[in-house]
């Protein structure tokens, strides 16, 4: 009972904290073309922030022409999910209409609250209690974001633009954690960079992509630990 | 594409790979191979996006008031601050930078 006490507590902790990001998410979409409807209903629909940002990050560089890429690199950094899907589904156990739920809280916060967990009950606790708090507080600051995004006009004269970078750096912060990662953070980065001029808005971001999954396809530059450890960020 | 039609598409992809997750058996993805390409997916594309968004300005690189920006956000997250604040603190920065010069 206790166990299941402190995995309310972690969710409430983890989920109001990251609940805030979506002031900042709120805002961009805004600044970056979308209405406070579609910003609403991104974070309604899509639920993750990595993939949030990523879309209207590149629809503020390229406009509506660059969809495409908006849309695949959405996609891409989606993929992780399914990976955490993996993991907590035998934790949510339940019918399928509940699976359907826990699907979409499959999210960074839920699924590393729910493993920080020590029993299967706990685990369970913390899962349904991080997506809820996360799920109902990153779509209110969300609103509350795209209304003051919409009242604040010109942001490059508020920093707005600057805030985007700042917050993939948060998302990629505690990333960084191992030789691997940083040399991919690097590679992608100067692939990024050198082919900015070059080529439309959005497809350098998905070709930079492309170094992960070389140095991921070789294990180049591998932690020394045991191989297939999958372990989840938060 | 409208911004909708964008919206929708890419919500729809994000939600589909979330259930992916529940109806594949384990063993298929749980391979290190997958996992790790996976993660380092979410390093690669996020390191791009904050070049991007850093220093990105349509079709061209523009050295501006994002790059303080950035270094100070780079700074506060070392320091572990919260993600709020530093966000905060990287758009007064580039606001302060554009205000005095």
């Amino acid at each position: 009972m206790s166990e299941r006490r402190a995995a309310v507590r972690a969710s409430f902790a983890v989920g109001l904290a990251v609940s805030a990001y979506g002031i900042s998410f709120g805002a961009l979409a805004v600044t970056s073309g979308l209405d406070v409807w579609q910003a609403c209903v991104m974070s309604l629909l899509m639920f993750s922030g990595g993939s949030q940002f990523a879309v209207i990050g590149i629809l503020a560089s390229g406009g509506t022409a660059a969809g495409g890429a908006a849309i695949a690199s959405g996609a891409l950094l989606g993929t992780r999910n399914a990976l955490y899907a993996l993991r907590v589904a035998p934790i949510v156990g339940g019918r399928w209409p509940k699976r359907m739920l826990a699907a979409h809280w499959t999210i960074d916060e839920s699924t590393a609250v729910a493993t920080a967990q020590p029993s299967p009950e706990a685990q369970r606790t913390g899962f349904w209690w991080t997506g809820a708090i996360v799920y109902v507080g990153w779509n209110l600051t969300t609103l509350i974001g795209a209304l003051i995004g919409d009242l604040l006009g010109d942001v490059s004269r508020y920093g707005l633009d600057a805030a985007a970078a700042a917050a993939f750096l948060g998302l990629l912060w505690p990333r960084l954690t191992q030789l691997q990662p940083v040399v991919v953070a690097v590679g992608a980065a100067v692939v990024a960079a050198v082919l900015i001029p070059v080529l439309p808005p959005g497809i350098p971001v998905l070709l930079a992509a492309l170094v992960a999954v070389v140095v991921g396809l070789f294990n180049w530059f591998a932690p020394k630990s045991v191989p297939g450890s999958t372990e989840v960020p938060s | 594409m409208t911004v909708w039609q964008i919206v929708l598409l890419a919500s729809i992809a994000v939600l589909a790979i979330k259930l992916v997750g529940y109806v594949i058996p384990p063993s298929v993805v749980s391979r290190p191979r997958p996992a790790r390409i996976a993660n380092l997916l979410t390093v690669a594309l996020l390191s791009a996006l904050i070049v991007v968004q850093t220093l990105g300005s349509g079709q061209g690189i523009t050295v501006d008031a994002r790059v303080p920006a950035l270094i100070v956000a780079a700074g506060l997250f070392a320091l572990r601050t919260p993600f709020i604040i530093v966000v905060a603190a990287a758009a007064g920065t580039a606001a302060l930078v554009r205000a005095l010069f």
